[in-house]
């Protein structure tokens, strides 16, 4: 539940709360409340438990994603963004 | 230096194991605390310690939510589900703690309604597909998964969800870092500071540390030169006779937090009176229990529930390991009766353990050898 998932924001949700993201092709939806100002498409952000916690740079991210397989947890920080069920609310 | 090679400049981790060999005085030993989980996990992956001087020695911090659980919170939120028909959810690592009549993933198989879930908001999404039961989320984590469970349970008020609460076992880090510091057994010199945890706290709450203390504090990213870079910060405050609170990971770590998400905080939640850490005991003002406004949503509030205390086995040393007495080899279960496959005790189920990360990395790598 520590695991940080970097993801690239594609979309904002209408309504606010919600954006698109997108990692290794896998587009899922996150809750967006935790930053100020709200994240723009293009912009990456790390991701705890399903919320946008803070945003990083691109070179950050690829950093995040390689420290994530070097540690083994690649494999369980997709199966987790791929685990969010909430795009209805 | 075994894990050199794929680092991703091996180089720069070169550099900077000659440089805290530079600065440690050969005439003293260091005891630097990471306080993280996840950092302790990376000092293992990485063998860390292959890259230090023999007198730097990392001690493993309380920093690992599942590991500082009592087992009894298990055993108190699963009676729901036999007294209320609840619908219990929880992340996964909850999912393989021991309780007293089992772990909830045993429960499961043996046909209680207990569902993982990635976010809090799935499990209010639960709540709302299943209107006509009661859904229990089981909250754990320090502040850096607190913010997440306090704007799901502001999400639930704004939808008036009736169906749903809250367990709260979401604890703080700086008063365990402070009985740390006040433990009789603990001798400490300097301290690695969590890096998502501080994205969400900032870097001031440590200031005591050094201020009251005169201990260093260097927040750290989780990259090996991160880990590295943050030791060599710590050696030279030793150096200049300092003690301040320093930022390794500021390129994801602001000086004063997340203001958003203290403000979340700060709206749903309040410290409890006290709160009891598996292996440190009860720490007053460490944990985080609903504020009165939202009492509808709290489990604990809303059901009647016996605290339940449950000792850990006897032969389990887990206070110890947690403690940094004693390193996870040198408990008598670890390795045998306590695996990753079958834990005893929680420090062996965490990725983030002490006791997993050191039979992942040490042990079997030990076992492949001979």
């Amino acid at each position: 539940m520590c695991l940080a998932i970097p993801g690239q924001i594609v979309e904002l949700v209408p309504g606010g709360h919600l954006a698109t993201v997108e990692v290794s092709k896998v587009r899922r939806t996150i809750n967006v409340d935790l930053l100020e100002p709200t994240p723009e498409p293009g912009e990456w952000v790390l991701i705890h438990v399903g919320f946008a916690m803070s945003r990083i740079s691109d070179a950050q991210a690829a950093e995040q994603l390689r420290l994530l397989a070097m540690l083994g947890e690649d494999a369980q920080a997709m199966e987790e963004l791929e685990g969010y069920r909430f795009e209805n609310g | 230096m075994k894990f050199v090679d794929e680092f991703r400049d091996p180089r720069l981790i070169r550099q900077a194991s000659d440089e805290i060999r530079r600065l440690a005085d050969p005439s003293r030993h260091y005891r630097i605390m990471e306080v993280c989980g996840g950092h302790t996990h990376a000092i293992y992956r990485f063998a860390l310690a292959d890259l230090l001087p023999p007198n730097i020695e990392l001690v493993h911090g309380p920093g690992c939510p599942v590991c500082v659980l009592p087992m009894g919170r298990i055993d108190e939120a699963l009676s729901l589900v036999d007294e209320q028909q609840a619908i219990f959810t929880t992340f996964g690592d909850v999912m393989r703690v021991p309780g007293r009549h089992g772990s909830p993933l045993e429960r499961k198989a043996r046909g209680a309604d207990i569902r993982m879930v990635y976010s809090p908001l799935d499990a209010l999404k639960i709540a709302r597909e299943h209107p006509d039961r009661h859904v229990v989320f089981f909250a754990i984590g320090f502040e850096t998964t607190a913010p997440s469970t306090a704007l799901t349970l502001k999400r639930a008020r704004q939808l008036g969800v009736s169906n749903f609460s809250v367990f709260s076992n979401h604890v703080t880090i700086v008063p365990a870092i402070r009985a740390i510091l006040d433990s009789p057994d603990m001798r400490l010199d300097a301290f690695i500071g969590p890096g998502h945890v501080s994205t969400v706290i900032g870097a001031r709450p440590y200031s005591f540390i050094a201020r009251d203390y005169a201990k260093p504090v260097v927040i750290s990213g989780f990259e090996p030169i991160d880990l590295l870079q943050s030791i060599v910060m710590i050696l030279r405050q030793f150096r200049d006779h300092r003690a301040d609170v320093e930022n390794q990971y500021q390129r994801t770590v602001p000086w004063e937090g997340n203001l958003p998400a203290l403000r979340a905080l700060a709206e749903v939640f309040e410290l409890r009176p006290y709160f009891e850490w598996r292996g440190l005991g009860f720490i007053s003002q460490s944990a985080l229990k609903l504020r009165r406004d939202y009492a509808p949503w709290d489990t604990e509030a809303r059901f009647e529930m016996a605290a339940v205390r449950v000792t850990d086995p006897n032969a389990a040393q887990c206070g110890e390991v947690l403690k940094g007495v004693l390193k996870p080899h040198q408990c008598k279960l670890f390795g045998r009766e306590c695996t990753p496959e079958r834990p005893v005790g929680a420090l062996m189920v965490s990725s983030e353990g002490a006791c997993a990360a050191y039979f992942n990395y040490v042990h079997r790598r030990a076992a492949a050898a001979v």
